[in-house]
């Protein structure tokens, strides 16, 4: 990869399945490794670090053997990814800290409406494929604001694009660089401020010197160990506990056997709520009179997911049009993996807690018992979980139990009793996730920035190098600013990421969507789109979050979407119809973009 | 540039259009619909799960991936026939 003539890399390209096969073999390797040392009796922590340092190196090697000097592949990876290993890189790029770690706990506590995350964050991907990534690649653009300022012509629509990703992406990757922070500190045992700087340290490696060649490639990894983090506690668990050999077709019973559990003890509120933790009071199933909530957020983080730059841009790095499709279908196969196991988790542990016929249930048992379990110690300790007899009856109730959501994924190792070696694989899975995630969001806010802001705007006659080393400079200072954020730990990982998608589809997905399927959209209504959406979309949050308004239809902070997209649509119709149709040869453009054969719209380096 | 005439790109524009129509009905029934009236579909079970439950857990997941590689066959197959595959 670190040779730049073409003989080199197309070597490289070639033995994709050859290097990735050793790779995940490698990394199954070093597991049983850390297997056995445990068994001899080396210490939770020293595996911990194990896991952490030997993925991050392995980061560090591809990201340092990806270091690129050209536009081409510092920015779309030299357009030569197979569309399956592209298909990866997305997943990786895509699930999240949020995914891997929040979600099956947002499950397991929110109930129903919470499913809404599942939806959205798969269906988006139909979105994607039917209504941008294959027209977008077409174009030939760098970056998603490259798209907006050539469809629409002219620096204002260019600029707002700008905006709009820079203010969703930097919510997401502090959300992201919060959690690499979090599970960083966890692990290796230092201050969650030092973890944050320390994860963006290993982000860095992997984008800085070969940009979104060296994303793709480390990208690819991540997915391996995320997927292969997320997976095997689930079936190792079910196998040990005897929920079936793989427990994603069988877990209906466990459903049913919740909702009898559910009633038995009742889900009521805590008498006295503790900071921090929740209890749960929310049924595993229990949709009546909830759709409008679990619809609301789907449609919010499905067309957030068409709208949200570091997703697309990994469509322009494909060879061609159909391998940009062909990649959206590997990219929602790979995340399905995830996705469809997630519920079956947050079942499950739920269902260990509570069933009294199972070993590892608490509810229902003495204070003093429960209180003895190393996991809860441990999770105690550090404040992400509490027990409280607060009818001082001696006896644990349901509603005298609270954990943090974020920890669920996290801590269902150690509640089923597996060994030690599974809550290491899971801390890098995590990891992983986190940081591929971060990766993107990182290199799309600077890419935009230096190609767009800068390259376009501020210096056309710039340099290639002088490109390059604006682009990293802006990285740099990026990543500093995200992090410098994330260790304010201003909200929850959860929250932070869906108010991303908000930002992203109030902005973005009419004027994206609509530049390519009608071609009487012009600059004025695009600008108008962007504006009026994110305006209202975000004055709407400020308003609700800050409690000066009352939610109107139950539509809450997390969901700002459903106000900002309207808007969007209504503003770059109406401006559009009233000033004059785009001139005869963007019109052309748009038709060109719609057949996949013929050159890019834009020069390969432009 | 390509070599099609004007009317061979329109025909293949109104194929890839209705296909795209068709695949967003689809959308809307499994993201939307289906998930919206998961109450009433949970008086069924399947596989032993509640119905509406299931769906939104895993059937509709499960369309959304098969959508995404039918359209991309179908598309793939509109493509070669206005000789503007690739």
């Amino acid at each position: 990869m670190a040779d730049t003539t073409g003989g080199g890399r197309a070597r490289f390209i070639d033995n994709l399945g050859k290097v990735y096969a050793l790779y995940t073999l490698g990394f199954l390797v070093f597991f049983a490794f850390m297997a056995i040392l445990e068994q001899i009796g080396v210490g939770a922590q020293a595996i911990g670090i194990g896991f952490l340092m030997f993925t991050i190196a392995i980061y560090a090697v591809i990201g340092w053997l990806s270091r690129t000097g050209e536009v081409d592949a510092y920015y779309v990876a030299g357009r030569e990814v197979p569309a399956l290993y592209n298909g990866m890189a997305t997943a990786a790029d895509w699930m999240s800290g949020a995914s891997f770690v929040a979600l099956a706990g947002g499950v397991y506590f929110g109930g129903y409406p919470y499913l809404g995350f599942i939806i959205g964050w798969t269906g988006g991907y139909v979105l994607v494929n039917s209504l941008l990534a294959p027209y977008l690649r077409k174009f030939g653009c760098y970056t998603v604001p490259d798209f907006v300022g050539t469809r629409y012509g002219g620096n204002t629509a260019r600029f707002c694009a700008v905006v709009v990703l820079v203010v969703a992406s930097f919510t997401y990757v502090t959300a992201q660089i919060n959690a690499t922070g979090t599970i960083a500190a966890q692990t290796l045992g230092v201050p969650f401020e030092f973890g944050v700087w320390l994860g963006l340290a290993g982000i860095f490696i992997c984008s800085m010197l070969g940009g979104m060649r060296g994303v793709t490639w480390t990208q690819v990894a991540q997915y391996i160990v995320l997927i292969i983090a997320y997976l095997v506690p689930i079936i190792w668990m079910s196998n040990k506990q005897g929920f079936g050999i793989i427990p994603h077709f069988s877990y209906g019973d466990a459903v049913q056997r919740i909702v009898e559990l559910e009633q038995q003890y009742g889900l009521q509120p805590a008498a006295e709520n503790l900071a921090g933790v929740s209890v749960l009071t929310n049924p595993i199933n229990d949709p009546a009179g909830k759709g409008w909530s679990m619809v609301t957020l789907a449609i919010c983080m499905m067309c957030g997911t068409a709208s949200l730059p570091h997703i697309l841009m990994r469509y322009f790095t494909t060879p061609s049009v159909r391998s940009a499709r062909r990649s959206v279908g590997w990219s929602l196969t790979f995340i399905f993996l995830l996705y469809f196991s997630a519920p079956a988790l947050a079942t499950l542990t739920k269902l260990q807690l509570l069933d009294p016929s199972l070993a590892t249930s608490i509810i229902g048992k003495s204070i003093e018992e429960v209180a003895n379990l190393a996991w809860i110690q441990h999770w105690t300790s550090v404040g992400m979980l509490a027990i409280a007899d607060q009818n001082a009856d001696g006896i644990l109730q349901l509603n005298e139990f609270f954990m943090r959501p974020d920890i669920v994924v996290l801590a269902t190792p150690e509640i089923a009793g597996l060994p030690y070696v599974i809550s290491g694989l899971v801390a890098a899975g995590g990891l992983a996730a986190a940081m591929s995630t971060a990766d993107g969001l990182l290199l799309a806010i600077a890419n935009a920035l230096s190609h767009d802001l800068y390259y376009k705007m501020i210096d056309p006659q710039a340099g290639t190098s002088r490109r390059l080393v604006v682009a990293r400079i802006l990285l740099l200072f990026i990543g500093a600013a995200g992090a410098a954020v994330a260790s304010l730990k201003l909200t929850g990982i959860l929250g932070a990421v869906a108010w991303a998608f908000d930002f992203a589809c109030s902005g973005l997905f009419f004027p994206m969507v609509l530049g390519v399927w009608w071609k009487r959209a012009n600059a004025a209504g695009a600008v108008a789109g962007m504006v009026g959406g994110f305006a209202a979309g975000t004055l709407y949050l400020y308003m609700v979050y800050t409690g000066q308004m009352e939610p109107w239809w139950g539509i809450d902070h997390i969901r700002f979407g459903i106000i900002g997209m309207p808007v969007s649509l209504v503003c770059m119709v109406v401006v559009s119809l009233m000033t004059p149709e785009p001139s005869k040869e963007i019109q052309d453009m748009v038709d060109e973009t719609r057949i996949p054969t013929g050159a890019a719209i834009l020069a390969r380096e432009h | 540039m390509s070599s099609t005439d004007a009317g061979a790109r329109e025909g293949h524009w109104a194929k890839t259009r209705t296909l795209n129509t068709i695949i967003m009905v689809l959308w809307l029934i499994f993201a939307i619909i289906i998930p919206y009236n998961a109450a009433s579909l949970n008086s069924m079970t399947f596989l032993g799960f509640p119905l509406g439950y299931y769906m939104c857990v895993q059937g509709s997941l499960i369309a959304f991936v098969a959508m995404i590689w039918i359209q991309n066959w179908r598309q793939d197959q509109i493509d070669d026939e206005y000789g503007v595959g690739e």
